[in-house]
């Protein structure tokens, strides 16, 4: 296999359920977990509805996905951000979105949510620092 | 009875609540379900539109939906009011035409 480790952005917009674009998006990043790259997951407009926490899809008939992301950082994906705009236009705050822990296994360094929320200017940095975007 | 609208789009990503809300007569409802649970929400950018809304329609909003994307009823803009399934198919059955704003 490649040695060469690529920066990999997720670039996820859409709202879960009324779509598949998010669970797609988790699979694609679950999958891609098993290569030794270098991935990041942003969360944009109504992508950050996806880590809203409390969902409970009893109701309709469809496969409640949302606790797959709390075990993103056992895959290594240790990268996660929320755009602070997208949030406060929908009325949320971090209070609202699930926890993502995350343990080095080496060093049993721990942290206990690496679920970062940043501005607009991060996520232009950190758009213009990967090698390849994949929307969703 | 006047005409049911239903909405199932979010109000961040597509205009059907926007045209929804400017063609609706007054005395019409409202039913949100599907991604457009999201417009119920209060504090979001879209509740002036719906508030202002309430003020001559009825709005309503598909409890189901609202509760697999992890928002309760305490999370609603004051007004609203909650449908179960048969709550849809009431209002459906109970109005002259629905209208779906896809």
């Amino acid at each position: 296999m490649s040695e060469i480790v690529k920066k990999l952005m997720y670039l996820n917009r859409k709202a879960p359920y009324g779509t598949i674009y998010a669970w797609e998006s988790l699979e694609v990043v679950l999958i891609g977990a098993a290569f030794d790259q270098e991935v990041s997951l942003v969360f944009l407009d109504d992508g950050v509805f996806q880590l809203v926490k409390g969902q409970d899809t009893s109701g309709i008939g469809m496969k409640n996905f949302s606790p797959t992301y709390r075990t993103l950082g056992d895959y290594e994906v240790k990268n996660i951000y929320v755009d602070r705009d997208s949030l406060e236009a929908r009325g949320l705050t971090q209070d609202d979105l699930v926890q993502i822990a995350w343990e080095d296994f080496e060093t049993e360094e721990e942290i206990e949510n690496i679920v970062q929320i940043i501005d607009a200017e991060r996520v232009r940095e950190l758009m213009d620092e990967s090698d390849a975007v994949f929307s969703f | 009875m006047p005409i049911l609208h239903t909405v199932n789009k979010s109000p961040f990503e597509r205009d059907s609540l926007e045209s929804c809300l400017k063609y609706a007569q007054g005395g019409a409802a409202v039913l949100f379900f599907e991604d457009g649970v999201y417009a119920a929400l209060a504090g979001t950018s879209a509740e002036p539109k719906v508030k202002a809304a309430l003020d001559n329609l009825k709005v309503y909003v598909l409890g189901p939906d609202l509760k697999a994307r992890g928002f309760s009823e305490a999370r609603m803009i004051d007004g609203i009011s909650v449908v179960d399934y048969a709550g849809f198919v009431d209002l459906a059955a109970e109005y002259d035409k629905v209208q779906a704003w896809l």
